[in-house]
Parts: structure tokens; C-alpha cells; sequence
């Protein structure tokens, strides 16, 4: 099936074919110099196809020749994902540097998977035995993971297996099992599967509601916003509010299986800081480098601006993947604005008709089927995994109005979102205590958080009102409350990120100190002056502000807890 | 020879349509009329048009002129004998001198592969303790220093790349008045870095279009230069003017604006640019400092913003001092750990205090009674903006830091300024409280 470009524009070309033209199949163009470049098929008029080029289209004539293929982008399943380092087409990007050196040379593809590299292969079906898509056919070990080899996902009806090769080390492509279907179909199995990216992979007895509260071990987030094993998340905020930095954060202290970060249109920068700190960074779940639970699918903001709608797709199957093996698998995509954009820039190239901020009017549909593709599910094996996704969005000019913060807003399940009035005032991390929200329930019981959120929201009440009648105009009592409010801000819902004890709290310590807390804020201090009551709640803040950075086995743990404790008797006569 | 193609379909703003057939995507062509040459590149392919942005305008183009194309895209002719030279828009010689005869490098290179990257991890000490203490600029960074008409931007520009200790400096000057030029030239000369310095400067009389290659002949030399291991710091002002010329240009080729005229791959065209900023894995770097004038001092306006979203940080510089809020440096992180013990600590107090400082200052201006605590602000918030923040103010870090703990001491008890113990112990100043 070939066809010739009839004209270029930016990343766009329009190919004529007199063949069968398949919507969303992938196709090659032959650049005079002979390098081929991947593109998709997005529109089909008449003998007429629109391509996406996922590569910059410099160079391209009229006249070349189009290869169309059959099949549609799909990424490559199999042992060998957990440490990788992909663009948004799942190229290996190291191994490119191998071979192309410091650029990313338009045309050079390598395979996803490496083929030399032998796994350990135990089987877990005979000959004789009866399968269908997506059970377990054997397993080889991957880093701590138990990586089972699944019988192809896209196959219908009933196969039994003819049969399966005995225990041994084989490379991703060797067949490991031959199936045979009904109508005399044989089908051979290898380790190493396709799937199309752009369709969700979930084979399941049913979908649970999610539950489960995903520790993140950020105190704000697990305590008053929380995530949970399955659920969807936002992080809207303007730029140089913190989205990125609590999305490594969370990358690398969530208390999870598998994380998959999708670098989606960002800064280079701060991917290859998780590239060369996660090798070196410890779990201390399991002991082992984090890199070996991480997968970064990353298409920074100068490569390519169609594979980078492509990469969140690239992420959200190889997420899926994972949580088929009966995994918890967190995707965390960063930014879903910079997917946006691109699905805008290209419309605008189609010439559709553009909806609000010339987003396409498909815009809020899209969205809402990527987050769809997380949730946690019973597996045909009665085991349970979850694909949770959490996405950054960046609105322009920092307006939480705008399409795709309004699009995204409606379908996930919490909202952090971040003010630049938190980052000015270095209160990390930046989520806004009065905006956010979340549906889930977290490590803390509802109403204590809800007590607590009502404590925020009386002490922003009352700063309003002191900014119109004064602190002279202000009772000492909402006074002390407002007080009480920044105490908790202070020493609760900030966190020093860059502190190696504060940085990650575990849920039971959080509860502990929310109890603390608590008993603060409960404290009826019977305050004399406003002066008194600013120095008593300063006091206090230094006191659990030093706790945090205490590690509980370290020398100052006990005596400063002693100091709280003998400050809570003292100051508070409880209520 | 190459074939001379006459048959000009269209012309409209800075864009002709010639009827051309093999021509590639992006590919440069001459454009002769009777004004002269310029230099045209091909921006849309249809059929059997090509579609061609004029660099020096479509003023007196006519129907019947040649177009010659060259066959391959922009280029730039690279050597050593670029050191101390000046160019325009176009890459042609400013300062009166011949052309550079040497092999050609092509302008728009693909990104750099993310894992070719190193982590920053060096300080550039600028003097400045807005910038060294509080958002230090870190090697291969790219930041924007978000600014208004009228403020001294381009004189922070040529100080930063007058003080920070970089092998080659290369100026990129978009729309640039004439007045800045000379300017610029004269503190590098004054400075004794001309001869290290390469300047490509399109001022505010040339055809806009030719802005528009600016950033990347700049981008593009320092990338060489960095690729043979050099520490290159390229001076970007104002890339508002360079987003301006890109908009034109999508006007004009119909394609539907997205956000105040500007085109839907904005964000794109400025990050292919910003993001050339690199630390090479065994090679050099090149760090991209720029000037974004914000038209009616609105960050929200598309040019700062998705400026914001894709540089390492901003300066925002204002009533001639570098504003602590909202300044950011995403970098600082890297670098600022290894400085001094006391130097996060110092960063973090010092801005929370005076946040704080500016309540109090609202509260005062409402005319409301100030509590001894505000007092004390208030007295830590002129003494932190007249021997800080101040722009004139031009001491190493440590001279800064120890300045800021001197301060803090004059105004607060150690409880009040939220320093943890340990760090307090061992830097607050022994002297006795100043009144």
C-alpha cells in the first residue's frame, strides 16, 4: 500500500493513495536522503489521507512515497519495560544515543524491548490445557516482580495450548508457547507482544470502586486530599508553583508497585534529573534501586510534537500492562496541557473548527477516555491491580477557567491545586488547603480532616476581615483561631522536601502527628494579649517544626516530643 | 546551476506563493527582484506551490521576480573567526568586515537526546545576592528575566554576561533599538569580553522577519561551540518581539490563533528554542539567559506565560530590583546545597520574613495600628531592600549570606525567624542587638 505527499505543512502531510487507507494505521514516508519517518493516519477524505508526522517534516518534497501499514501505533509488551528510558514512540533512548550520538536524528527507530537479552522462563500451563486473552501461560522474573507472560490480549474466543517450551532462558522474541484455535488457527506465542496504544487494555472479571488509599507520604495529600489505589488526580497550578516537583516527589516515595512517569512536552531538565537520580535513589520497601520499579516515557518539549500526544498513550498501556500482571501501578503525566496543545496544534493544521481557546471541540472526550483507562479491577484470576493516574495540568496565565483544567475537573476523582500565592510565600508543598478537594478517603477518619479544613477556613475568615477592621478590631478568640489555622499550615501541610526526614512521612507517623496537632489546636490557651498568644503559637511552630526534621530513631526525637507534650500540659488547659 | 522559478501566485504580508515542483520542506531560496536578493524560506508545500517567507519583507516584490532555490535549509557558516564578530538577521556581516569562509552548520538542529544531558550542578556566581542567594543561576540553565518597558533589562543582561565566567558569549538582539546595541557593545568592550563575544543583532529598523532567525543562528553557533566542549551563555532580548514575529507570519498563513492572535504551537516554536540550553554529557554547555517584556506588565499574556511553563525558573525585574516573589530558579536546588550550610536556610527565612513584612506594610497603609511584631518587620523589610535587594549592591555569596544573618539579627529574636536550631547555633550573629 503506498501512496505520494500532495503537500506539507508544520508536522502535517497530505498523502494520496489509490490502496485501502485503514483511519489511525501507521505509515512511512521516504525522505529523498532514504530515512523513513513513522507517521499516523488521522483523516481520510476520498483518496486522500492526513498524516501526522512524528518526526520534524524538513526536507520533505511532494512526490515522495508513503508506505501505509496495516497495523495501528502499538507499543511493545513484555519482561524488560521496568528501568527503561523511552521517547513517546517507545524508542529506547540510551540506546539511540548509542547509535545516533547527542541528537535525536529524525528516522532512527530501535525496538522496545531488547531481543538479546535472555529471561528465565518457567511455565505455568501443559499441553492440552484451555486459555483465552490475557491469562497466564508461565513467568520470568524482572527486577523483584514475578512478570508473567500472558497469552495475547487481541485474541478471541477459546485456544488450547499445543504446546509449551520447557523451562529455560529465551529472548523476547523466541516462541514460547504455539495455541491452537477453533478454526485450525495457530497462533505462536513469544514473550513479546503488540497492543495499540490508543485502546484501553483491560481484561477483567469487573471494576472495583476504588478504595484503597495510596500513601503518597505527602502529609497535605494522604491526610487532607487524598488518592487512592485506582482513582484519577489532578495537579493544576501556574507555572513555578511546584507541579513538577511534587511530581517526582511523589514518584519516588508513593507506596506502590510500578511508576510510570510520562515527561509529556516538558522540560528536558527535569527528566534527566530522575534519570540519573533514580538509579541511585534506594526503596526502602524492597531495598532496590527505584529505577527498577520506574518506567520514563519522556517527550520533552522540543522533541517532536506529535509523539507527544502519542507518549501519554505509550505510558497509559504500558501502565495497563502492568496491572494485568495483577500489579498497583501509578502514571503520573506531566502535563496533560502540552497533549492538549498538541491535539490543538493539529487541529488547527486540519482546519477543523475550533472550539474554546481553539482547543478541538473532541478535547473534553479525550481527556475524560485517558483518565477512564485507570481504575482497579479484578483480574480473570480474582487478584486485584490498579492503574491510578495523576496529571499535572498547566493553565494558561495560572486561570483554572480554561479548557483543559475545566475538561479534566469533571472526571477525576481529587483536585490539588496549587496557588501561586503558596509558592510566593514558600509554602510547599503549594496545594491550596481551601481549593482542593478530593472524593476519596484517605489514612485520616473524614471528619477529623473536615474538622481541620474548618479550622483553615475559619482563619482565612478571619485574616479577611482583619485586613478591613485591623488586628485592634479582631477578638482575641478568632484571633487565637486564626493562629491556630497557621499553626497547623505551618507545621502539618508544609513540608521541606529537600529535608531527608520530612521529605517522606509514613501514614503511621502522619496519624501520630495529626493527633498532636490536634491536641494544639484543642489546647484552650485562655489568652491574655495578642502579643502572648503570637509568641505561644510561635513557639509551638518551632517545637513541631523540629520534630519533622527529627528522625524517629535519631538522637532528638524523644526530647523534643518531650518538650510538645510538657507544652501541651502546660500552656493548655484542654477544653 | 539551479533552475530559476518566475511564476509568483501570491504575495501577502511577508509570504509569496511561487509555483515550484521539488522543492523541499524548509528549504531556503533567494528571491530576486529589482531590490536585490533576500533570503526566503519555504514554509508550506501544496501541490505544485510552495509557499515561502520573505526575511526582508514582500516590499516591492513583484510577480514576474526570480526565485532561485538553494537546496538545502538555513545555514550558518562556523568557525573560530565568528569570535568577535557582529551579523544581522540573516547571518550576514554588521560590523563591516568580509564573510566567514568556513563549512556551514545547519540552523534548527533535532533535540538533544535527554539522556546526552548531565545534570547541572555549577553555580554562575553573578554578584547579584537576589540572584546568588535567593534563585542562584546554575550552568545551562535557560531563564527569562520577565521585565516592563523602561525597566534596565538589557543592563542586567549585560552584567550577568559581563560577570558570570562563560568561554563564549553570544548576544542575540531581536527588534533591539539601536541605542541598546551600542550599548551592549560598549560594556562588553569596556568589560574586555568583545573579543569572545558574538553578536546577532536585528534591530528594531530591519524587516521583522528576519528577527525571527535570531534566536536560532545563536542558538545554533553556541550549540557547536558547546558540542567542542565550551561554556557558552547566550543573551536573548526581547523574544516578546520574536513571538510577535511568529504570529505574524500564522496570521498570514491563516492559521487559526489560539490565544491573543498567537499561533497554537507558540509554546512549541519558544520551548524548540529555550530547551538548545544544555550541559552535554562530555562536552560543554550552553546556558540561555533572555529578556521577555511583558506588554501591559501582564505575566498572564501568552508570550511570559508559556514562557513560564518552559524555562527553569524567571526573573522578574521591577521598579529596577529583582521582585522575591515570584523570581524563581528551578535550578538553585542543584547548586545551593553545596554552597553553605546555612545557605537554604538563609534563602527560605529571609523571603518568608519579608512576605510577612509586605503584610504589615498593607495593614500600615490602611492605617491600622502596628503590633511590636510589625515594628520589627517593618524595620526588617527596608534594611533587607536597601542592603539586598538593591541592584547596586555587588558582593560575593558568603559576604551576602553573612549580611543577611547581620540583618536578620538586628531585627528578630532566633525563635521568630523559623531557622531550625542547629543552624541558628552555629551562624547567628554573637554581636548584641541593635536597636
Amino acid at each position: 500500500m503506498t501512496g505520494r505527499i500532495v503537500a506539507v505543512f508544520g508536522n502535517l502531510v497530505i498523502a494520496e493513495s489509490a490502496d485501502r487507507v485503514v483511519q489511525n494505521s501507521i505509515a512511512y514516508i521516504a525522505r529523498g536522503d532514504g530515512a523513513k519517518l513513522l507517521c499516523e493516519v488521522i483523516r481520510v477524505r476520498g483518496r486522500v489521507a492526513d498524516l501526522q508526522v512524528f518526526e520534524e517534516t524538513r526536507g520533505l518534497r511532494v512526490g515522495d512515497a508513503v508506505e501505509f501499514r496495516a497495523e495501528m501505533l502499538s507499543a511493545t509488551l513484555g519482561p524488560g519495560l521496568l528501568g527503561q528510558i523511552y521517547d513517546g514512540l517507545q524508542n529506547p533512548l540510551p540506546q539511540l544515543a548509542e547509535k545516533a550520538g547527542f541528537f535525536l536524528t529524525p528516522g532512527t527507530y530501535l525496538p522496545g524491548l531488547d531481543g538479546a537479552r535472555r529471561w528465565r522462563w518457567t511455565p505455568a500451563v501443559q499441553a492440552g490445557a484451555a486459555v483465552k486473552a490475557g491469562e497466564t501461560l508461565g513467568s520470568v522474573p524482572e527486577n523483584m516482580f514475578t512478570h508473567k507472560i500472558m497469552v495475547p490480549f487481541g485474541l478471541r474466543g477459546a485456544y488450547k495450548v499445543e504446546s509449551v517450551a520447557p523451562a529455560g532462558e529465551y529472548g523476547v522474541e523466541d516462541r514460547i508457547a504455539v495455541l491452537a484455535g477453533d478454526a485450525e488457527a495457530r497462533v505462536d506465542v513469544r514473550m513479546a507482544q503488540r497492543w495499540p496504544v490508543k485502546r484501553p487494555l483491560c481484561i477483567a472479571r469487573r471494576r472495583l470502586l476504588p478504595a484503597e488509599p495510596l500513601v503518597t507520604r505527602i502529609r497535605i495529600i494522604d491526610a487532607m486530599f487524598p488518592i487512592v489505589r485506582g482513582g484519577t488526580y489532578c495537579i493544576p497550578g501556574p507555572f513555578g508553583a511546584g507541579k513538577t516537583v511534587l511530581q517526582q516527589i511523589t514518584s519516588r516515595h508513593a507506596e506502590i508497585d510500578v511508576v510510570i512517569v510520562a515527561a509529556c512536552g516538558e522540560r528536558a531538565g527535569e527528566v534527566v534529573e530522575t534519570i540519573r537520580e533514580f538509579p541511585e535513589l534506594v526503596d526502602p520497601r524492597t531495598g532496590r534501586s527505584l529505577m527498577e520499579r520506574t518506567i520514563i516515557i519522556c517527550n520533552t518539549s522540543a522533541m517532536p510534537v506529535a509523539a507527544r500526544e502519542a507518549s501519554v498513550y505509550t505510558a497509559a498501556t504500558l501502565g495497563e500492562y502492568y496491572r494485568q500482571m495483577g500489579l498497583d501501578v501509578l502514571l503520573l503525566a506531566d502535563s496533560t496541557s502540552r497533549w492538549a496543545q498538541a491535539m490543538r496544534e493539529l487541529s488547527g493544521r486540519l482546519e477543523e473548527i475550533p472550539g474554546d481557546e481553539a482547543f478541538p471541540a473532541y478535547l473534553e472526550s479525550r481527556i475524560a477516555a485517558f483518565y477512564e483507562r485507570a481504575g482497579q479491577v479484578e483480574l480473570p484470576d480474582g487478584a486485584t491491580a490498579s492503574l491510578t493516574i495523576g496529571g499535572t495540568v498547566s493553565p494558561a496565565g495560572g486561570n483554572f477557567e480554561e479548557p483543559v483544567t475545566q475538561g479534566t475537573l469533571k472526571v477525576v476523582g481529587a483536585f490539588h491545586g496549587l496557588s501561586r500565592a503558596r509558592s510566593d510565600a514558600r509554602r510547599y508543598p503549594a496545594i491550596d488547603p481551601l481549593d482542593s478537594w478530593s472524593k476519596y478517603t484517605g489514612i485520616m477518619e473524614p471528619e477529623r480532616a473536615a474538622r481541620m479544613r474548618a479550622l483553615l477556613r475559619d482563619g482565612h475568615e478571619v485574616r479577611q476581615m482583619m485586613t478591613v477592621v485591623g488586628e485592634e478590631g479582631t477578638s482575641i478568640d478568632d484571633f487565637a483561631r486564626m493562629l491556630k489555622a497557621d499553626f497547623f499550615d505551618n507545621v502539618f501541610l508544609q513540608q521541606d522536601a529537600f529535608d531527608a526526614v520530612d521529605a517522606a512521612v509514613p501514614a503511621r507517623r502522619q496519624r501520630f502527628m495529626f493527633g498532636k496537632v490536634e491536641a494544639v489546636v484543642d489546647c484552650d490557651f485562655g489568652f491574655q494579649s495578642k502579643d502572648e498568644a503570637r509568641k505561644t503559637m510561635v513557639a509551638a511552630t518551632d517545637l513541631f517544626r523540629n520534630l519533622n526534621y527529627a528522625a524517629e530513631d535519631g538522637p532528638d526525637y524523644a526530647a523534643i516530643l518531650g518538650r510538645i507534650d510538657a507544652f501541651i500540659a502546660q500552656k493548655g488547659r484542654t477544653q | 546551476m539551479r533552475k530559476y522559478y518566475d511564476e509568483i501566485a501570491r504575495i501577502a504580508g511577508n509570504v509569496v506563493t511561487v509555483k515550484a515542483g521539488g522543492v523541499g520542506y524548509d528549504e531556503l531560496a533567494a528571491v530576486v527582484s529589482d531590490r536585490g536578493t533576500s533570503l526566503a524560506q519555504v514554509i508550506r508545500l501544496e501541490g505544485e506551490y510552495a509557499s515561502l517567507q520573505i526575511f526582508a519583507g514582500t516590499q516591492g516584490v513583484s510577480t514576474r521576480d526570480k526565485v532561485r532555490f538553494l537546496g538545502h535549509p538555513m545555514q550558518m557558516p562556523f568557525s573560530e573567526a565568528l569570535l568577535g564578530r557582529i551579523f544581522d538577521g540573516s547571518g550576514r556581516p554588521r560590523d563591516g568586515r568580509p564573510e566567514i569562509d568556513a563549512a556551514p552548520i545547519p540552523i534548527g538542529s533535532p533535540a538533544v537526546n535527554p539522556v546526552k544531558r548531565r545534570r547541572p550542578d555549577k553555580m554562575v556566581a553573578t554578584g547579584i545576592p537576589m540572584i546568588d542567594v535567593f534563585n542562584s543561576l546554575v550552568e545551562s540553565q535557560k531563564l527569562p528575566i520577565f521585565s516592563v518597558a523602561g525597566e534596565p533589562y538589557n543592563e542586567l543582561l549585560a552584567r550577568v554576561g559581563l560577570q558570570a565566567d562563560a568561554d563564549i558569549i553570544i548576544l542575540g538582539g531581536i527588534g533591539l533599538r539601536h541605542d541598546d546595541y551600542l550599548k551592549f557593545r560598549k560594556t562588553f568592550d569596556d568589560g574586555g569580553v568583545l573579543g569572545r563575544t558574538i553578536m546577532f543583532i536585528h534591530t528594531a529598523a530591519d524587516p521583522v522577519v528576519e528577527g525571527l532567525l535570531v534566536p536560532d543562528l545563536c542558538l545554533a553557533v553556541g550549540e557547536q561551540f558547546a558540542l567542542q566542549g565550551r561554556r557558552v551563555l547566550a543573551l536573548l532580548t526581547d523574544m516578546t518581539a520574536f513571538a510577535d514575529a511568529l504570529k505574524e507570519i500564522a496570521i498570514i498563513m491563516e492559521q487559526i490563533p489560539s490565544n491573543r492572535g498567537y499561533p497554537g504551537d507558540l509554546y512549541t516554536q519558544l520551548a524548540r528554542r529555550y530547551e538548545k540550553a544544555v550541559d552535554l554529557d562530555g562536552a560543554g554547555s550552553m546556558t540561555v539567559l533572555a529578556c521577555t517584556t511583558m506588554p501591559g506588565d501582564d505575566v498572564t499574556h501568552p508570550v511570559p506565560d508559556n514562557t513560564g511553563y518552559i524555562t527553569e525558573g524567571q526573573f522578574y525585574l521591577r521598579n529596577g530590583r529583582i521582585e522575591p516573589f515570584g523570581s524563581l530558579s528551578r535550578l538553585k536546588q542543584q547548586v545551593n546545597g553545596k554552597t553553605r550550610d546555612d545557605h537554604r536556610a538563609i534563602m527560605n527565612a529571609c523571603i518568608q520574613l519579608y512576605a510577612l513584612c509586605r503584610e504589615s506594610r498593607e495593614k500600615r497603609d490602611m492605617g491600622f495600628e502596628m503590633s511590636a511584631w510589625d515594628e520589627r518587620l517593618l524595620r526588617y523589610g527596608e534594611r533587607f531592600e536597601a542592603r539586598i535587594m538593591d541592584l547596586a549592591v555587588n558582593i560575593p555569596l558568603n559576604e551576602a549570606l553573612d549580611r543577611c544573618w547581620a540583618i536578620l539579627a538586628e531585627c528578630f529574636e532566633p525563635v521568630e525567624v523559623g531557622i531550625r536550631e542547629s543552624i541558628i547555633a552555629a551562624h547567628w550573629p554573637a554581636a548584641p542587638r541593635a536597636g
